[in-house]
């Protein structure tokens, strides 16, 4: 089906117009922003009239085409507006480009069966588009705010020199007033300390509970279970808010009974609350790793004459170590990015990021928060990264997927 | 991309404990009912001799403790870091002690009050008050009870401030008096001596133990120190008043100033006790009687001092005061208060008030909370539709495409879900605000004029399209996950029988679909009522949620009873919702991406 050769639409009563009504449509923008829509359009019009005509009909090969669409359009971009102008129409031309030979070759019908009619094939290529416009709202947020971050100026929005590529309007700025702020670097140093403790108290007792929750015989296990996701389940305002009240007495004990210091009882509180708070994610991600766990492996060890904890580092902790880890990375997130319990309970001198960024985007609005933002998207992708191939890892040691 | 789910019920094949247990247990019904022609006899013994089944049963009772011996740390863990906190905030949403313990005498006598008559309280509940006053207001805590009272009625709070600050001058009416006629009322050691027992005489030692609780509730410590003072039986029963209200301030100078009871002038409030056991009827009969240390004085102080004291009853000095404390509805509110629990934070949480006369409306301008549980629910439900809306059909592409390309653009899904919250926020509001990004590219492309820039932030649209943003990836995992196993060959079978695309796709697919829909809309639902942080920076007034009133409460108001009822009534929302979701999907199913 895949294989069937796909007939050429026609020329001129297909491609060519399509061509030109895309043509016609960036026309009217660019023409709306230099002073003229009608102008624009027409221009618009005849230019990926004419375009689609000439690839089609005389540049067989795809690349060339496409390549020399862009050298085209970005010199006629530059000679009119500047570096913004090559910028903005080199990318109408790739769009132009590609667009007449996805037409042209009739790629559009390539994931289709051929038998499709007309009206399927156009429904099938809207919901292409209209996908393609959810994920450009998913990530085209985060995307903005990295080149943002680099503003010369204090302004949350692109400057008339950013636009131009003027190197004057982008500088490292804000990344500097990150790291030569006390106040950033205060933060960043809480929340450093705060969330590996954190991740380290719900790994440890998690994984500890996720193989006793995964034995045949558990009594209560369903209760149990729900109290131990229930932190992720019960709304962070209202842990927050148990937790301001319940916390506050328990810190003035702490401070009164054991003699510990202030700030120590400060970081205590939040170690804790956070650790509570991250225990879900281990207990779910270790249990979804154990199921496919062969029972008779410890058995074995057992037999050998290996004792319990030998059995447990030795064959059950390597073989579940994807899922601990990944159910770390999320406890370390969780805590890495939490702020309303860090509100309630925490004091000022346990101010962490996302406390401070909170702070910077209510009060007094502050670029370095992008700068930060940037560098925490870094960190995300990097996390996401090790998940994944985490995730991978362990499908190929249970065996589960080829991939 | 894989659903990532825990352990349901282990389907091991090795055969395990219980298996031998069934199996022994069959066994030894076999015994009970011999069966026909076979000769065997006594149970199945384990090889160290014992009874199979009683074996099997202690192996089995052995690893459900090793289970939970694993558990355990973690549960407890849990159970004291964050249910505990719960059940604490559950406490305080109808905890009312305040009342009580700050005026504990007046609560106790306000009871017989009718509050629907129209009279003031008697005289009795306005000395009572003054005496419960005088002692919080020397320990600093008639404000706070003053701040909890404001919340029910406005104006409590300045009247219980203000009059805290001139009790004393009620009490130096009748101390200049006395002071006037013998110098001796002046003399600490005087006062400690006849108000208190050296040990010869009975003393009353359950008074002064009994302000010593009194002070526990007042300020919330126990205080064991020596406080140095045994009350006299014999004064006690003459003056008891007086009794009552020197022992309240030995108590409080020894314990919370740390200074020694014989050496302190006593305070005005124990004059102005004085001066009521001086005038009370039948006060010179018991003086004559009396014998004790101070007899002379009190006998003098009765002839002498007493025909001048001015003519003033407490209620007169309260109502001088301040004309509120003549006010029907600030005694209906301490008394409607009284009790130790009170369901008040819930009512004031749904805009009704707790009255004297019942439970009522609140006035119009005061109902809120109603309107933002409404405005919670609202925009949580727009939130969770449009995440169905822009959810589904990515899902839907992701699960069809070749497995490659869908773990491609996966990673456009995952990088926001493991993106900062307060990173996707801030890029909200870097786009969406008048000069920015959004703003800016429509003035450009000439849609928009430069004067007339949208207002998209710090409104209901603002909040609903970042939360929508933030919550899309919990609406397109469980969906990607339940369409990941529908199998296309249904689809395929409705269309070679003749459905057209859109009926092979709403009869056949979609109803298949169904449990990821619901699934991820209580997931969603869930996170968006609860949220507290995007609506807090893009929400502006019209765009806040019920939590943001939560966080208010702590943080700003200070009422926390009624942040704590807020708090229970959205926890048993959610609580209500989860357990649907439990119906619905199951928690072990809970996927992570």
């Amino acid at each position: 089906m895949q294989t069937m050769p796909i007939p050429r639409p026609p020329l001129v009563s297909f491609t060519v117009p399509m061509v030109a009504a895309l043509g016609a449509f960036f026309g009217l923008f660019v023409g709306i922003a230099n002073g003229s829509g009608i102008l624009g359009l027409a221009i618009g019009a005849v230019a990926g009239a004419a375009l689609a005509y000439g690839l089609a009909s005389y540049v067989e090969d795809k690349r060339t085409g496409r390549l020399v669409t862009i050298a085209v359009f970005a010199i006629v971009g530059l000679i009119l507006g500047g570096v913004a102008g090559l910028v903005v129409l080199a990318v109408i031309g790739f769009v132009l480009g590609w667009a007449v030979y996805w037409l042209d070759r009739g790629t559009y019908r390539s994931t289709i069966p051929p038998y499709a009619k007309s009206g399927e094939v156009l429904w099938h290529n809207t919901y292409k588009f209209i996908c393609g416009l959810i994920f450009f709202f998913l990530i085209a947020p985060i995307l903005t705010i990295i080149p943002l971050s680099f503003n010369a100026e204090n302004f949350f929005t692109f400057t008339p020199e950013m636009l131009s590529f003027d190197p004057d309007g982008y500088s490292l700025k804000h990344y500097r007033d990150f790291f030569g702020t006390s106040d950033w670097q205060l933060a960043l140093r809480n929340s450093l300390i705060i969330a590996p403790f954190a991740t380290l108290i719900s790994v440890s007792l998690g994984t500890l509970a996720a193989i006793g929750l995964s034995q045949t015989h558990v009594p209560f296990r369903r209760p149990i279970m729900a109290i131990l996701i229930s932190p992720m389940i019960v709304p962070l305002i209202i842990s927050a808010t148990g937790m301001f009240f319940f916390y506050s007495t328990l810190g003035n004990w702490l401070e009164a009974n054991l003699g510990f210091s202030q700030s120590f009882v400060g970081y205590v509180k939040i170690i804790l609350a956070h650790g509570v708070l991250g225990v879900p994610f281990v207990i779910i991600t270790v249990t979804a790793t154990l199921v496919g766990f062969d029972d008779s492996l410890t058995r074995a060890s057992a037999n050998m004459g290996a004792g319990p904890v030998r059995t447990f580092f030795k064959v059950q902790m390597p073989l579940i170590l994807p899922g601990v880890i990944s159910g770390g990375l999320f406890a370390f997130i969780t805590s890495f990015d939490e702020v309303v319990v860090v509100l309630f309970v925490g004091a000022a001198a346990q101010k962490t990021l996302p406390w401070q960024m909170f702070i910077g985007l209510r009060e007094q609005i502050s670029p370095t928060i992008l700068a930060v933002a940037t560098i925490l998207v870094v960190i995300s992708i990097l996390l996401l990264t090790t998940v994944e191939l985490l995730r991978r890892r362990s499908e190929r040691i249970r065996g589960m997927s080829p991939g | 991309m894989s659903k990532l789910s825990s352990t349901g019920e282990q389907t091991a094949d090795a055969p395990t404990p219980e298996d031998a247990f069934h199996e022994s247990a069959t066994l030894e019904g076999r015994d009970k009912e011999p069966p026909h022609g076979s000769g065997e006899g006594g149970p199945v013994l384990a090889a160290d001799g014992t009874p199979l089944k009683r074996s099997l049963q202690r192996a089995l009772r052995r690893e459900k403790l090793r289970a939970l011996g694993l558990i355990a740390p973690l549960l407890i863990f849990v159970l004291v870091t964050f249910i505990a906190p719960i059940a604490d905030m559950l406490f305080r949403s109808v905890e009312n002690q305040i009342v009580s313990d700050t005026l504990p005498e007046t609560t106790a006598t306000l009871q017989s009050w009718d509050s629907a008559g129209d009279d003031l309280p008697p005289e009795a509940v306005f000395e009572a008050l003054y005496y419960d006053l005088f002692l919080a207001s020397e320990a600093k805590r008639h404000t706070r009870l003053g701040t909890r009272l404001n919340y029910e009625e406005t104006g409590l709070s300045s009247l219980f401030r203000s009059t805290g600050r001139s009790l004393d001058d009620y009490g130096e009416l009748f101390q200049d008096v006395l002071e006037d006629h013998d110098e001796i009322w002046e003399s600490a050691g005087f006062w400690y001596e006849m108000m208190g027992t050296t040990g010869d005489e009975p003393g009353q030692p359950e008074l002064i133990e009994a302000q010593r609780d009194r002070l526990e509730a007042l300020t919330g410590e126990r205080q064991t120190g020596e406080i140095g003072f045994v009350p006299a039986a014999a004064i006690g029963e003459v003056l008891p008043r007086t009794a009552d209200a020197y022992a309240a301030f030995a108590a409080y100078a020894a314990l919370e100033d740390g200074d020694t009871v014989a050496e302190e002038e006593p305070w005005e409030a124990v004059f102005a006790a004085l001066a009521s056991d001086l005038r009370r009827d039948g006060a010179a009969e018991a003086i004559a009687g009396y014998d004790g240390d101070g007899a002379e004085e009190l006998q003098a102080a009765l002839e002498q001092a007493v025909p001048e004291f001015p003519e003033t009853t407490y209620r007169e000095f309260f109502l001088e005061e301040d004309e509120d404390w003549g006010s029907l509805d600030a005694w209906g509110t301490i008394q409607a208060y009284s009790p130790s629990f009170t369901p008040g934070y819930f009512l004031n949480a749904v805009d009704l008030e707790l009255t004297a006369d019942g439970v009522s409306a609140k006035p119009e301008g005061q109902q809120i909370y109603v309107l933002l549980f409404q405005r919670t629910l609202f925009m949580s439900l727009v939130i969770m539709g449009s995440c169905v809306l822009l959810g589904y059909p990515v899902a839907y592409l992701l699960s069809n495409l070749p497995m490659r390309v869908s773990n491609l653009l996966m990673i456009l899904v995952l990088l926001p879900f493991w993106t900062s919250l307060l990173v996707r926020t801030s890029a909200w509001k870097v786009l969406l605000q008048q000069q920015g990004v959004i703003n800016d590219i429509l003035v450009w492309l000439g849609l928009v004029a430069d004067d007339a820039r949208l207002v998209m932030i710090n409104n209901q649209f603002g909040t609903i399209v970042a939360m929508t943003h933030i919550l899309l990836p919990f609406m397109i995992l469980p969906l990607y996950s339940v369409m990941k196993t529908i199998p296309p060959s249904y689809v395929r079978a409705a269309k070679s029988l003749g459905a057209t695309p859109w009926t092979s796709f709403w009869r056949v697919y979609f109803p298949q679909s169904i449990p990821g829909i619901g699934a991820g809309c209580i997931l969603v639902f869930i996170l968006a009522i609860g949220y507290y942080i995007t609506p807090e920076l893009v929400g502006g007034t019209t765009g806040t949620f019920i939590s943001n009133r939560i966080a208010y409460h702590i943080s700003s108001s200070l009422n926390w009873g009624l942040a704590a009822a807020l708090g229970t009534i959205l926890l048993a929302v959610v609580l209500i919702l989860y357990w649907v979701y439990d119906k619905i999907v199951g928690i072990d199913n809970v996927s992570l991406g």
